[in-house]
């Protein structure tokens, strides 16, 4: 199991550095460059910029650059001086000497906003994306397995009938279709809740339903199937047998068993859910990362798309990370070696 | 049916009754057959067959079903709808009633958009991409996946190992990110490219598409891993069995056997699972035009409508529910032929 655990949080870190390493040759083999707009800069204030942000180096030195600045802690003493150029994400005060301090992870400065860094720009907006992510995922699996199993232990009866129908419609909207809908519905005509915004707890609920319906309708197919699977095999029936209530032999016996399926679709699921925070986030008026991510490999804001790009794949290797072991907490016969 | 083809190829032929009837019962079974029977007796599949072909119908006559064409601008005709969508939307007021705005013009079938173009004429050409998509998508993933998938299941050994080794890493990669990265990579380099290079000539040919090329690309760079995966498991099961074994004994090539014997078997999980995939690829495209790298403006897609229309839906809630009913009955139609034809091709899938 240890054996099993460093192993693959190796082969994470192996992901996100070459998700690093194409993401750096891909946006700098693109035509054009931060300070290329269409309002031409003089040439000497080119220069300036493009020496100042290090833009005339090789790109392999760049990276390197980038990647020091980013993986190597530093160690800092006395007096310290901020600036969007050396903000780190980590700060943590050691106990020796004058005012010592560990500082990690320096994702640089925002190259279009020059008065951020993009630690700056994660630290706003990040919150918004996440908190966002967790309220779709509680959504999706509030509704899909409740839903799957009833259709399941009431199988071939209107319940199933029902279930199945919301689920097939769910896969059928994604967020880009039920977001303008439910707000246009919810929103405009009934005035339950506010069109767009950020903050109450009244403006998450639309914006978190649109996003992880699709995945409850997802979850309540499968957990329906699996269900069904499980209860066909011969330890429910033993547990049937020996006069257990029926409550119990569903919830201890054939959940447990039934959520593993359902359990491996949780990590691309997260990533799904990604994806529609940037609809999500565009359409209620969210200040959420998914736009700076958008926003910036259009602007080619190097410093942005690297750090929004790391971030997002961290959360999406970290969630198939915890998906894994979740397995084995379900089903002790998977043991990693 | 094909019975009636059958006798119709033996007209003619003196074959006693009992004998010919047992050889047409024989022609009329198969594995393919039997699955059509199992689809059309599918009511829902029934539904979504007819659905996309009205769709395909609508994006093939498109410029028939219309005076305008997409990208017609009329100035004098911004933000219109006619009076049965003023109707249709409880709060949209036309002008002059209390507080009323909508400009009534009664031309234009869904009303216009907030450059004066069409949206009815927009939304059917928009189906063009949509149906595009979700045939070219599944066919591209198909032939990397399933040519991946089998080659390495059949060599197997190191070169399997080697190549489910890169299949893994693509599987870990977040796809969503590159295939964004991708398309602005695309977008961007290729539009600037030399005149006569290959760059110059795919960008020529993707502005022709108005964009889809390299919708195209990125759909299939990101999406063959789950084919190749399942191909691969598929030919491993089958590489084992008898059939194989006489075939390789009376000296069928690899070649011959791969595509003779082990492709037609695994066909029927392959297009399950690609029938399955493709109400994904088709939001997948709405989701890159909605934020803002899939088809080229003006090239009307139901996603970039979508993304215009939801700037005023409080105004002019038209312009994007419209299309965004357009997408979910599409989506809806796929979905419902796509589970027929698991049901229909997969029979014990069912019986769980």
């Amino acid at each position: 199991m240890l054996q099993y655990f460093t192993r693959s949080l190796l082969g994470l870190i192996v992901v996100l550095f070459v998700v690093s390493i194409i993401t750096f040759a891909l946006m700098h083999q693109v035509p054009g460059g931060p300070f290329a707009s269409e309002k031409k800069l003089p040439q000497t204030v080119l220069n300036n910029l493009n020496a100042k942000y290090k833009l005339d180096d090789p790109v392999w030195k760049q990276y390197i650059d980038y990647m020091a600045d980013l993986v190597i802690p530093r160690i800092t003493t006395g007096e310290w001086k901020y600036s969007v150029t050396n903000d780190y994400l980590f700060n943590i005060k050691l106990p020796v000497g004058d005012n010592t301090t560990l500082r990690w992870m320096n994702f640089g400065p925002s190259y279009t906003d020059r008065t951020r860094s993009v630690n700056g720009i994660f630290k706003a907006h990040l919150p918004v994306s996440f908190q966002l992510g967790l309220a779709a995922m509680f959504v999706a699996t509030v509704i899909g397995i409740p839903l799957g199993t009833v259709a399941a232990l009431r199988k071939n009866t209107i319940f199933d009938y029902f279930s199945m129908s919301v689920a097939i419609l769910g896969v059928s909207v994604p967020a880009i279709v039920l977001g303008p809908l439910l707000q246009y519905v919810v929103a405009v005509e009934l005035k339950w809740l506010p069109t767009t915004g950020w903050g109450t707890f009244e403006q998450l609920i639309m914006p978190a339903f649109a996003l992880g319906f699709a995945q409850s309708a997802l979850i309540a197919r499968l957990t329906r199937a699996s269900l069904l699977q499980v209860l066909n095999e011969d330890y429910i029936r033993t547990a049937q047998a020996k006069g257990l209530r029926n409550h119990q032999v569903i919830v201890v016996h054939a959940m447990k068993n039934a959520m593993i399926p359902v359990v491996t679709v949780m990590g691309p699921l997260f990533a799904a859910l990604l994806t529609g925070t940037f609809v999500i986030e565009k359409v209620f008026g969210l200040p959420g990362l998914g736009h700076y991510f958008v926003v910036s490999i259009n602007q080619r804001d190097y410093a942005t798309i690297m750090g929004t790009t790391l971030l997002f794949a961290f959360f999406i290797v970290i969630a198939n990370f915890i998906v894994d072991l979740t397995y084995v907490w379900l089903d002790p016969r998977i043991r990693f070696d | 049916m094909s019975s009636i083809d059958a006798s119709t190829e033996r007209v003619g032929e003196a074959l006693p009754e009992p004998i010919r009837l047992a050889q047409e019962t024989e022609r009329s079974r198969g594995p393919w057959l039997d699955a059509w029977r199992r689809l059309i007796r599918n009511r829902a599949a029934i539904v979504g067959m007819v659905v996309i072909a009205a769709f395909i119908l609508i994006a093939i006559f498109a410029p028939q079903l219309t005076n305008y064409t997409y990208a017609e601008q009329n100035y004098l005709a911004i933000n219109t709808a006619p009076k049965w969508v003023i109707d249709l939307f409880p709060k949209m007021k036309e002008v002059g009633q209390e507080m009323g705005y909508v400009r009534v013009n009664n031309d234009y079938r869904f009303g216009t958009d907030a450059l004066g173009r069409d949206l009815f004429t927009r939304i059917i050409y928009g189906a063009r991409i949509s149906l595009a998509v979700a045939f070219i998508g599944p066919l591209t993933s198909l032939l990397v996946g399933t040519i991946y998938g089998m080659v390495s299941g059949y060599v197997g050994g190191r070169t399997d190992n080697i190549m489910m080794r890169i299949v893994d890493i693509m599987y870990a990669f977040p796809t969503l990110l590159l295939i964004i990265l991708m398309m602005a990579f695309f977008r961007a380099s290729f539009s600037q490219s030399e005149y006569g290079t290959l760059a110059y000539q795919l960008n020529k040919i993707d502005a022709a598409f108005g964009g889809m090329l390299f919708i195209f690309i990125g759909i299939g760079i990101t999406s063959w891993m789950d084919t190749a995966r399942l191909a691969r498991g598929q030919v491993l099961s089958l590489r084992e069995k008898e059939f194989i074994e006489a075939a390789h004994s009376i000296g069928v090539s690899d070649r011959g056997i791969i595509f003779r014997h082990v492709l037609p078997n695994i066909m029927g999980p392959v297009i399950v699972r690609e029938s399955l995939a493709i109400p994904r690829y088709i939001s997948l495209e709405a989701f890159l035009s909605f934020i803002g790298l899939g088809v080229n403006p003006p090239t009307p897609s139901w996603g970039s409508m979508i993304s215009e229309g939801a700037q005023a839906i409080k105004s002019y809630p038209n312009q994007a529910i419209f299309p965004a009913l357009a997408l979910f009955l599409i989506m809806f139609a796929f979905n419902f032929l796509g589970d027929g034809l698991r049901d229909a091709l997969d029979p014990r899938a069912t019986k769980v």
